[in-house]
């Protein structure tokens, strides 16, 4: 048996170490590896309340974290693109450089 | 203490470990791998909460897709020097301070509530079908997932077009 809060806190701290290397990292991929953090953390917490709170004929929970993964897919397949674009012209892909998108 | 509360714990010190290293090293490709482990753990913990086929969708699209893309776009975009955190200390400390004082809010909040349900036991053979999985994505009745099944098949393709449009050599 597992008690509910040990698996809301893991999620919580996964969360929160997202947050952290969101503010403090320079590099824009650095930056897209803490946004997929918080994002997992988001997918525990729909399958843990899914499967404790829900169990039964009841799935939404499932197909939320689903969605999201294939969500999470595209959108670091499109950021990453645009890091690509944005090193074509820059040579750089640190988060000073991009002054110009400010704007 | 059985297998199953071992198994919980060694899954929960990989992923607080590996999230925790993972925006504190100072190599990034050292923290693609950690988020990886990180990622990896989480997918553990859905086979341990008797979600395999999530597990499953898991393991493939992190390890095998998104993984792999960000070691590539990585080893494509290496700066002259990586600076991948260099920040004052002022501002560290304060990010730090900001993310305990979230953290401890939501730790808080999480052990006065009184949830409906109070452990996750290890799951028996039918948590959940992958059948009833199959039917209920193409279902359009009640509880079923056809449409935002079709908005994501759109989504990706939309997704394909656009990467392509925005990395291509001008």
């Amino acid at each position: 048996m597992i008690q509910i809060n040990c698996l809301l806190i893991l999620s919580a701290v996964m969360m929160f170490a997202g947050i952290f290397g969101f503010i403090t990292r320079r590099s824009t991929l650095a930056i897209l590896l803490s946004i997929e953090l918080m994002l997992n953390a988001a997918d525990i917490n729909f399958a843990v309340f899914n499967r404790l709170l829900f169990n039964g004929q009841n799935v939404d929970g499932f197909f939320f974290t689903l969605f999201s993964i294939a969500i999470t897919a595209a959108e670091s397949a499109i950021a990453i693109a645009i890091m690509i674009n944005i090193y074509r012209s820059l040579k750089d892909i640190s988060v000073e450089k991009l002054e110009k998108m400010k704007w | 203490m059985d297998s199953f509360n071992i198994m919980f714990f060694i899954l929960a010190a990989l992923i607080l470990f590996s999230s925790i290293a993972c925006v504190v090293t100072k190599s990034i490709l050292r923290a693609a791998t950690y988020l990886f482990f990180a990622l990896l753990g989480t997918a553990g913990l859905y086979f341990l909460m008797g979600y395999t086929f999530l597990g499953a969708v898991q393991l493939m699209v992190y390890a095998g897709g998104v993984v792999v893309l960000y070691v590539f776009a990585i080893l494509l975009t290496r700066g002259r020097k990586d600076q991948l955190s260099k920040n004052s200390k002022s501002k560290i400390f304060s990010t730090l301070l900001l993310c305990l004082v979230g953290l401890a809010i939501f730790v808080l909040g999480i052990m006065k509530y009184q949830f409906q349900a109070e452990a996750l036991s290890a799951p028996n053979e039918g948590v959940l079908k992958l059948s009833e999985v199959g039917s209920k994505m193409l279902s359009t009745g009640d509880g079923g997932y056809l449409l935002p099944f079709e908005a994501v098949s759109v989504l990706l393709l939309a997704c394909i077009v656009a990467a392509l449009v925005i990395a291509r050599k001008r």
